[in-house]
């Protein structure tokens, strides 16, 4: 009976160990970017970052695989306040949210700006967050910018003015809504997500419970 | 299922189960087969991992199925499809999540369901089909876990089946008609992604059924080892009970319920919480969709495969050739087949065998999760001769297994078995 303890103890000692494994796995792919504190259970956030998406990325990053709908309803987004404000590429809240760039963009920054649906997912919201405060002048690059992390970017700075206008505090903030909506927009899901896995969890406590207390009844007569 | 009264001559019941019994052996299967299939009544945490592996590959099919309604098996539209099931179809996320966390469950238990088998030398006589069947259950979920890994079409799918596929081609003379003949095409293609989701859905699942079936017949004709190695079906009291082992239900069934409670709590923790574990049971690199023109900047199998990777990485190419590692990565899977003749030791438990095959045993656990990590790595730093010594440390395992098991001391057998949880 000990050593099923001691083995118990020990399997646990090998989950927490592979998942700090797994975890300075994903850090190491992320290299050291500062931590993003997005919250991704902070609607008010997501709405803010929805709505800077919107106004300045939108026009040349699609997120063709979230629906206008589908994002209204997870954000608590009201139809009106979405057809009035957030819907700039489509009449058909069931559409995709697709970009206004034509299909010639390639020729005027060296690459078609890539679909953001799964940026997070790819990258990390670190990722994004380091990338878009990563922006410093540089002459040499077609736009006069290049990036911390990622050099050589084919993007130019449209958040300069922004920047400039907004204290460091708000700038931040301003980034990091867009980056925490960047992670809903990777996987919408996500939120429900954590918040059903709490219910699982505590069923399958109440259900090991019970199991336990089968065995133990069936088993009294093992001598 | 109905459980049979206990005196039950399947020509004696009545009812639909009569009617049936008539005509099927379903009272005697359930009874020869499940409760009255007797098992050693000392299986200790060791022993789930069975239960739980059929746990699992019921996972994979049910959950399969479903994907299988939503996905599309082109390249032009299956990345777009496992969005569309992550996204649009009604709880698709999660059966996405329990089929990817499953892949990676399956390898976890059968890791240490082989591991137990070591232990307790499970293989030998006259288990050595029933581990026969369990290794080629072994090399067909490895075939399987990785046509299934490209069907997403991220570009980790697309450059990790690059890679492995390409390793046939270093088979001398056949090697570059036989790349061609897997792929379909001159590159990893449609044609490719459409073969390897026949194979994945269809043949191989049906071969593993059929195995895995096989496996539990082989099992249940010679009866299951147990901790400590030895006949538990030797003693019988007056009445003609046995003394050491239990019918399988309803004694295992409820104990391996409480197996799959444990395992459900883990399993859910990861699937709710954590489904891509930090990047090693679905890679970053595989959200983005497959691009022939951009390779991955760090091309690493997913987690399962990476022993094996390790050792393919540290075998240098010789005679200008690299064929040498693909025979090596072969090898390392071909010798397990070979274990039961490999081991020479008088008793089968670790718990009355001598120090050195403790040793050997623990250096090889730790030789097999360095490799591990190895695989995962980019091969620079430490991370190449840490894979040679740790390739060696597998290999002289099986190979010295012959000499040291037979010059290990051993502590005496006990008759009966001891004690039991």
């Amino acid at each position: 009976m000990h050593k099923q303890w001691i083995l118990m103890a020990l399997l646990g000692t090998g989950i927490g160990a592979s998942s700090m494994a797994g975890s300075a796995w994903a850090q190491e792919g992320e290299g050291t970017l500062p931590r993003s504190r997005a919250d991704i259970d902070d609607i008010q956030s997501l709405q803010r970052g929805a709505r800077n998406f919107m106004n300045y990325c939108s026009g040349c990053h699609s997120l063709k695989y979230l629906r206008y709908n589908r994002m209204a309803k997870d954000l608590e987004i009201t139809p009106s306040e979405l057809e009035a404000n957030l819907m700039f590429t489509s009449n058909m809240p069931f559409d995709t949210i697709n970009s206004s760039m034509p299909a010639d963009a390639e020729g005027w920054f060296g690459k078609q700006p890539p679909d953001l649906s799964l940026i997070a997912r790819a990258r990390s919201v670190d990722y994004i967050e380091a990338y878009l405060k990563g922006f410093y002048v540089d002459k040499t690059r077609p736009w006069g910018v290049n990036n911390k992390v990622l050099p050589g970017t084919s993007m130019p700075f449209v958040l300069a003015d922004l920047q400039g206008r907004l204290t460091p505090e708000e700038y931040d903030r301003f980034v990091r809504d867009t980056a925490n909506f960047l992670d809903y927009a990777g996987e919408p899901v996500k939120a429900k997500r954590q918040s059903l896995g709490i219910f699982v969890t505590l069923f399958l406590l109440v259900f090991f419970g019970f199991a336990y207390m089968l065995k133990k009844e069936y088993w009294k007569d093992v001598h | 299922m109905a459980r049979a009264p206990e005196s039950a001559d399947p020509s004696n019941s009545v009812g639909l189960l009569g009617w049936i019994d008539q005509r099927f052996p379903l009272t005697k299967l359930w009874k020869s087969q499940v409760s009255e299939y007797y098992a050693p009544k000392n299986f200790n945490f060791w022993y789930y991992f069975g239960s739980l592996a059929l746990f699992v590959l019921v996972n994979q099919l049910i959950t399969g199925i479903f994907l299988t309604m939503s996905y599309k098996p082109s390249s032009a539209e299956a990345f777009s499809s496992v969005e569309y099931i992550m996204r649009d179809v009604d709880w698709g996320w999660l059966i996405r999540y329990m089929h990817s966390t499953g892949a990676s469950a399956f390898f976890i238990v059968v890791y240490l369901h082989m591991f137990r088998a070591l232990l307790y030398g499970s293989h030998r006589k006259p288990r050595e089909l029933l581990w026969i069947f369990g290794c080629l259950i072994f090399v067909l979920l490895m075939a399987e876990a990785f046509m299934g890994y490209v069907l997403p079409w991220g570009n980790m799918s697309f450059w990790g089946a690059q890679v492995i596929v390409s390793l046939f081609g270093s088979l001398p003379v056949i090697g570059g008609g036989l790349v061609e003949w897997i792929r379909g095409d001159y590159v990893i293609a449609d044609a490719t992604l459409n073969r390897f989701f026949a194979l994945h859905v269809a043949a191989l699942p049906l071969a593993l059924v059929f195995l895995v079936i096989a496996h539990l017949m082989a099992l249940h004709e010679v009866g299951s080892n147990n901790p400590d190695g030895i006949d538990a079906k030797k003693y019988k009291d007056a009445a003609g009970k046995y003394l050491d082992a239990i019918p399988f239900h309803p004694y295992y069934t409820v104990k391996d319920l409480v197996g799959v409670a444990v395992f459900l709590l883990i399993f859910c923790g990861v699937i709710f919480f954590a489904p891509t574990f930090g990047g090693l049971f679905l890679e970053a690199p595989n959200f983005e969709p497959a691009n022939p023109l951009q390779t991955p900047t760090h091309i690493a199998p997913v987690w399962y495969f990476t022993p094996f990777y390790a050792m393919l990485r540290a075998v240098p190419s010789f005679a200008g050739t690299q064929v040498w590692g693909v025979l090596v990565m072969g090898a390392a899977i071909v010798v397990l087949f070979f274990v039961p003749w490999l081991d020479r030791s008088p008793v089968l438990s670790i718990r009355y065998r001598g120090p050195i095959y403790k040793f050997a045993l623990g250096v090889f656990s730790v030789a097999f999760i360095v490799l591990g990590i190895c695989g995962l790595k980019p091969p620079a730093g430490i991370y190449p001769q840490l894979a040679k010594i740790c390739t060696a440390l597998y290999f002289a395992f099986f190979l010295l297994m012959p000499w040291y098991t037979k010059f290990d001391s051993v502590k005496p057998v006990p008759e009966r078995v001891t004690g039991h949880a």
